[in-house]
């Protein structure tokens, strides 16, 4: 064990190798790392999957915290949070499907069908046929749904929770769980001010129509079009754009449209009628 | 066994990879706000370079020179792609504030330079005691780094209260410049200085006079 201190590499005995040693070498090298990596990210997947599903929870737990009015109702115990798959086409509850496994965001390849690039705004690629959404419940009343949502953004598929109110229409908070966006610029998405901006923001104008967007430059308080608009973030145009594009898909009629459309409907008779039971 | 234990603390004060040789300073900056993200990331540098000079020194007659940084640096990776993962799965917080600084560490200039300019001239023992003991060396200024960061700019040591904050009822005003980047470098810069007024030895002789040679002259 006691060699000489040398220069890089001299110790190499008997000059250089020839080519044929020099690739098996490189190929031996490259097999070896690639077993390595293959088994520590299978033998360590189930641990980070767990991790990332506390952090879900985790957020979840947030983003209902955060909403508007949330400590009185946590306070007097009235919240109920349960989980409940829809299937997203037609808006109806599926109470046949398994949550469990449409929770960790990836999308199931036979649980799912190709969206042509045109109408695949979020970047998502497939739409799945089945969501799994939290539904809040005060005193039994349909408080809040929330519903996962994802998108590409400018470095990374985004992935998060959208929180609407039962009357299928008004964004009550947003929050994401998964990116890779730029630290400092894209990742303000995390940002709870930003994310505050979205509380109260409507979704569709009265004929039906998604209004709500991320712009660059907001409308003015009392335009009409500033319910609809958050401010997007500067530096971030692409991020940005993203989030933008991801709301707008998951709230229309590939996405959640067809789920909203049926709080309204039901929000709208239960105004009139009873004051309980939706689903 | 005398030999293996010089091997092993030489790089911890007389030939520190950040004091002496200034290596691997921008993580040095950026994971050092807090003790436990500046010491997980210092073991996991311990983890890389140890095992990564163990390696290449294991191969270092088969490895042919034309192509030896290439294989130095795919070690590496992988080395540090398993450490990424393994954080990931075991320490999930900190994995998160160190975020891409771990990834990072195939681009520590420590971990090269202990491979391409120990291990390949050394036997096993050696270089893995090598890459331990600089692994240690860098874990060590981080974590005094670390301890001065979070104890002026937070009033605490590992997170647990030493000093309390006046917003926490207590009388220390926090001194928000340290949970900036630039005090790592002011720190590091302070430690160099003590260190080279300790051990007259480091300081290296100016690399130019002001009253330059003729430019031939070089």
């Amino acid at each position: 064990m006691a060699e000489a201190p040398s220069t890089a590499g001299s110790s190499a005995a008997g000059g250089e190798p020839g080519v044929l040693r020099t690739l098996a070498l490189a190929f031996a090298v490259c097999g070896v790392c690639a077993a390595l990596l293959t088994a520590s990210v299978v033998v360590l997947r189930p641990y980070q999957v767990a991790n990332q599903k506390q952090e879900q929870e985790r957020r979840i737990r947030a983003l209902v915290e955060r909403l508007p009015g949330m400590e009185e109702l946590a306070a007097s115990g009235a919240l109920a949070l349960e989980l409940g798959v829809i299937e997203l086409a037609s808006g109806e509850p599926a109470p046949e499907v398994d949550p469990e496994p449409l929770q960790g965001g990836e999308i199931d390849p036979r649980d799912s069908d190709p969206l042509p690039p045109e109408r695949d705004a979020a970047g998502i690629e497939r739409r799945p046929r089945h969501a799994a959404v939290y539904r809040l419940r005060q005193d039994g009343r349909l408080h809040t749904v929330i519903l996962p949502v994802s998108g590409r953004g400018y470095l990374s598929m985004m992935r998060g929770w959208l929180a609407v109110a039962g009357d299928g229409n008004t964004v009550r908070g947003i929050t994401f769980t998964r990116h890779e966006e730029t630290p400092g610029l894209g990742a303000e998405i995390e940002n709870p001010d930003w994310q505050a901006l979205w509380a109260d923001k409507q979704i569709r104008d009265e004929a039906g129509t998604v209004r709500i967007r991320v712009v660059q430059e907001p409308a003015p308080e009392d335009a009409p079009e500033a319910a609809y608009e958050v401010a997007g973030i500067s530096g971030a145009t692409k991020t940005s754009e993203g989030v933008s594009a991801l709301v707008r898909f998951w709230t229309g009629p590939d996405g959640f449209g067809p789920y909203l459309e049926r709080l309204r409907r039901e929000a709208a008779a239960g105004e009139a009628a009873r004051p309980g039971g939706s689903e | 066994m005398k030999g293996d234990l010089r091997t092993l603390s030489r790089p911890l004060v007389d030939d520190n990879p950040i004091t002496l040789q200034i290596l691997g300073i921008c993580s040095a900056l950026a994971v050092t706000r807090r003790m436990d993200t500046a010491l997980m990331m210092g073991l996991s540098v311990v983890a890389v370079t140890a095992c990564s000079n163990l390696a290449i020194s294991a191969i270092r007659r088969q490895i042919p020179r034309s192509i030896r940084l290439i294989v130095q640096i795919t070690i590496i990776a992988t080395l540090v792609t398993v450490v990424d993962q393994l954080l990931k799965a075991f320490a999930w917080e900190i994995s998160k504030q160190l975020s891409i600084f771990v990834g990072l560490i195939i681009t520590n200039c420590i971990v090269l330079g202990r491979g391409d300019g120990f291990a390949m001239g050394h036997g096993v023992r050696a270089s893995f005691l090598d890459g331990l003991g600089n692994g240690l060396g860098y874990a060590l200024v981080l974590g005094l780094v670390a301890a001065v960061r979070e104890l002026l700019g937070s009033g605490s040591l590992l997170g647990v209260p030493v000093l309390t904050p006046v917003d926490a009822g207590g009388w220390y005003e926090p001194a928000a410049l340290f949970l900036l980047p630039p005090s790592a470098f002011f720190l590091i810069g302070g430690l160099v200085w003590a260190v080279r007024s300790w051990k007259r030895e480091q300081v290296e002789a100016p690399e130019t006079r002001v009253a330059a040679e003729p430019a031939e002259a070089r």
